[in-house]
């Protein structure tokens, strides 16, 4: 492993102290392999073997994917969740870079660092937390936003959660809970640009849009990359913002829409584990391709 | 029977994946060493019609929804020796299915279930039973004439091929309510038949614009009128089996006079717990079908209604129909665990709640199923005031429940709420969505492995 090799190497070269050094490392190493493997690979496999698996354990083949893909939902969910992708990561990369090279362009201290908190408060609230705010936000009788939604039509909480509106009201959360995180982190990389380069634009008269085109975006590209991969999981996984929004809703709107609340129906409504683990994996093997391909396309692992 | 046969897979089941576990039993084993007990328990022995664990002493594991909180509270009280673990859960309201997802956990770990549980479903037999959950009750374990004095078919929705596996906490037939002053200050007669009950509800339309007749909103708006309608839409056959049959003449006329109400504005499409209807409706409420429940939850709790307002009268008829008939929205059950360790102290407590007139009569919001309990009810609610004149229409009502409507494993309310109610919303009628609707009942039915005739 690339991990002994390494701090077998420090340790030849600083002979003094060195081992000290070494093994806090592999302590910390070995901290988040225990994690991974306790609640990512083992997880994991139990839910490949399941997934190839019936309720008694015995081999199946790939029935348990072909019954969960024709039940009657399995498709809606798909095109739901698919919709809800394109919405909610085609908002990020815009909105979110975008956000972040206006920060960036503020010279102001104060301004600067009151929007950044501002933009990481909505973060530090838990998931569920912030989607129950917006259900408040969205229910016209009781929103502080409520004239706002009348101006747009929208006088009774049935009316805002028709089904047409979902994916960008999903879309809406998401980006209030997630982005501001994301924001902090590209301010942070724009920060890391060195110096001389944007001396060197200057000079060569760009304006602020040619830099931010041609010299910010370019060198934010893996920044933007991993964050797409990592909401591209997020997102695939769709399910407290539906699953709350069913319940509030008392059923009208969310149940069934995505993938993984199928698979919470299949597991503990119709007592089909492995049925779930089938759609689960199905989830695992998108994400994990989309990573790939991103990852292949970007470069996102040479050296800089 | 199909009753052992889960159990035997089960732990068919259990003992393949132990070598799984104990795999990940060694990897973990420095997070959490106590989390990978076996299931243990060997040693059943069968009594009362079911394999019974071996008997221990300790606390009486009991779920209860907030509302059954009181009727637990007043047990300990009387019972102060009793020792007992009081769990407040959400009662599977609005279809969380929170019990089914735990008693599936638990039947993975092999340990955890609770003794006692109330439900506010009255369909968990449906699933309790094959996942070797619910212990049989009238096998030994309830007298047979504790059980016959429960309301005629109170118990139906607890029964699977001829054995009962659940008792109801109360009954929920619907009925008439109305506003007793406000009737008579508009100078009307409460409606008998449905035909008049539109007519109705028209002329409220014209002479006072903004008062309602009833409400179409709620998940549970066709056990309400559909039923009551002897629609067809849940015709529960056999234990997997369903006839759906949404676009009868039963059911096309109760949608077409919903329709007529529903563009009057008579008949509102809130709901009534939304935060609409109370904010804006809660005081408009002139007529309202409604179940036994509505009385205290709605009128009394949510709407804060004053006394000596609200009344029942029978649910209209269609003219010329010789049976009466009604719907049902609910009524709680209790199930017992046949995994129970404490299995005298859980049937003990399970009579008493069920039928003990000092909770079921005295203090329970809902209709006691058990008759004895709901005379007690009945003359308590007269004493205290809140109604106007009596609620024998409710005694009535809870015999003429129509049998045809059962209860499956598939929610009939969330398919309602995700099928019809969005089309209300958007103007649709009912009658219009009809077909629809049979055709998402019968997709439900056939994923949860119901044979379905049309």
């Amino acid at each position: 492993m690339t991990l002994s090799h390494s701090s077998a190497g420090s340790a030849r070269r600083r002979p003094r102290g060195g081992a000290g050094q070494s093994r806090a490392g592999v302590a910390f190493v070995a901290g988040y392999v225990i994690l991974l493997i306790a609640f990512g690979v083992l997880p994991t496999g139990y839910a490949v073997y399941f997934a190839f698996t019936d309720a008694g354990g015995t081999f199946t083949g790939f029935s348990n994917f072909v019954t969960t893909a024709q039940d009657f939902r399995f498709t809606d969910a798909v095109s739901h969740v698919a919709t809800y992708l394109v919405f909610w990561l085609l908002s990020l990369v815009v909105f979110v870079v975008g956000l972040a090279l206006l920060l960036h362009r503020l010279a102001s201290g104060t301004i600067s660092k009151a929007l950044r908190f501002l933009f990481y408060i909505p973060g530090a609230l838990a998931g569920a937390a912030s989607v129950l705010v917006w259900l408040f936000m969205l229910d016209p009788t009781v929103s502080p936003v409520s004239s706002l939604l009348g101006v747009m039509g929208f006088h009774t909480f049935g009316a805002v959660i028709a089904p047409g509106n979902l994916p960008l009201l999903f879309t809406i959360i998401a980006f209030w809970t997630g982005a501001g995180g994301w924001i902090v982190v590209m301010y942070g990389a724009l920060n890391n640009i060195p110096q001389d380069v944007m001396e060197a634009a200057r000079i060569d008269g760009a304006g602020s849009w040619q830099t931010a085109w041609h010299v910010q975006i370019p060198m934010l590209r893996k920044w933007i990359v991993y964050m797409v991969i990592l909401a591209f999981a997020g997102g695939a996984q769709l399910f407290v913002e539906p699953q709350l929004l069913s319940l509030a809703s008392v059923g009208v709107a969310g149940r069934d829409y995505s993938l993984n609340q199928l698979t919470y129906d299949f597991a503990f409504q119709m007592n089909n584990i492995n049925g779930a683990a089938a759609v689960s994996v199905e989830l695992l093997v998108v994400s994990v391709s989309a990573a790939a391909l991103f990852v292949a396309r970007s470069g996102f692992f040479d050296a800089d | 029977m199909t009753v052992t046969n889960p159990s035997a897979r089960q732990r068919r089941m259990l003992s393949k994946r132990r070598s799984v576990l104990v795999a990940g039993c060694v990897a973990t084993v420095m997070l959490s060493a106590a989390a990978c007990g076996g299931s243990g328990g060997a040693g059943t022995t069968t009594k009362d019609g079911f394999a019974q664990a071996p008997q221990k002493d300790g606390a009486l594991t009991v779920w209860v929804d907030a509302t059954r909180m009181d009727a637990v509270k007043l047990y300990q009280q009387q019972h102060p020796d009793v020792k007992l673990d009081i769990v407040s859960y959400d009662g599977d309201a609005n279809g969380s299915n929170y019990l089914q997802t735990k008693v599936q956990l638990f039947n993975r770990t092999g340990k955890g279930w609770p003794d006692v549980v109330f439900s506010s479903q009255n369909n968990e037999v449906t699933w309790a039973v094959d996942a070797g959950f619910a212990a049989p009750l009238d096998k030994g374990l309830i007298p047979a004439d504790t059980l016959g004095k429960f309301a005629n078919g109170a118990n139906n929705p607890c029964t699977v091929d001829g054995t009962l596996y659940c008792l109801r906490n109360d009954l929920s037939q619907a009925v008439l309510w109305y506003n007793a002053p406000l009737l008579k200050k508009f100078g009307y007669k409460v409606p008998t038949t449905w035909e008049e009950y539109q007519t109705l509800g028209e002329k409220v339309a014209k002479e006072h614009p903004g008062y309602l007749v009833g409400d179409a909103g709620d998940s549970f708006t066709p056990e309400i009128y559909l039923w009551a309608s002897k629609c067809g839409a849940n015709q529960i056959t056999g234990p997997k089996a369903v006839t759906v049959n949404t676009t009868s003449e039963a059911c096309t006329k109760m949608a077409k006079l919903m329709d007529v109400l529903i563009k009057d504005k008579s008949m509102s499409t809130s709901g009534v717990f939304s935060t609409d209807f109370g904010k804006n409706l809660g005081d408009k409420v002139l007529l309202m079908p409604g179940p036994a429940w509505f009385g205290g939850a709605v009128f009394k709790d949510t709407l804060k209604t004053p006394a000596q307002q609200i009344a029942a009268a029978p649910i209209p008829q269609w003219k010329g129909d010789t049976s009466p008939s009604t719907g049902n929205v609910g009524g709680g059950t209790w199930l017992l665990s046949k995994h129970s360790a404490h299995l005298k102290a859980a049937t003990d407590f399970l009579k008493w709640v069920t039928t003990d007139n000092a909770y079921q009569g005295e203090k329970a919001p809902g209709f006691p199923a058990y008759a004895p309990a709901a005379e007690t009810w009945l003359k308590n609610q007269s004493a205290a005031g809140y109604f106007v004149g009596d609620l024998g229409a409710l005694k009535d009502a809870s015999s003429q429940v129509w049998s045809g409507w059962g209860s499956g494993q598939f929610s009939q309310e969330a398919i309602w709420a995700a099928t019809v109610k969005p089309g209300l919303t958007q103007g649709k009628t009912i009658v219009s969505m009809l077909p629809d609707w049979q055709d998402s009942i019968v997709k439900y039915a056939q994923s949860n492995g119901y044979k379905v005739s049309k």
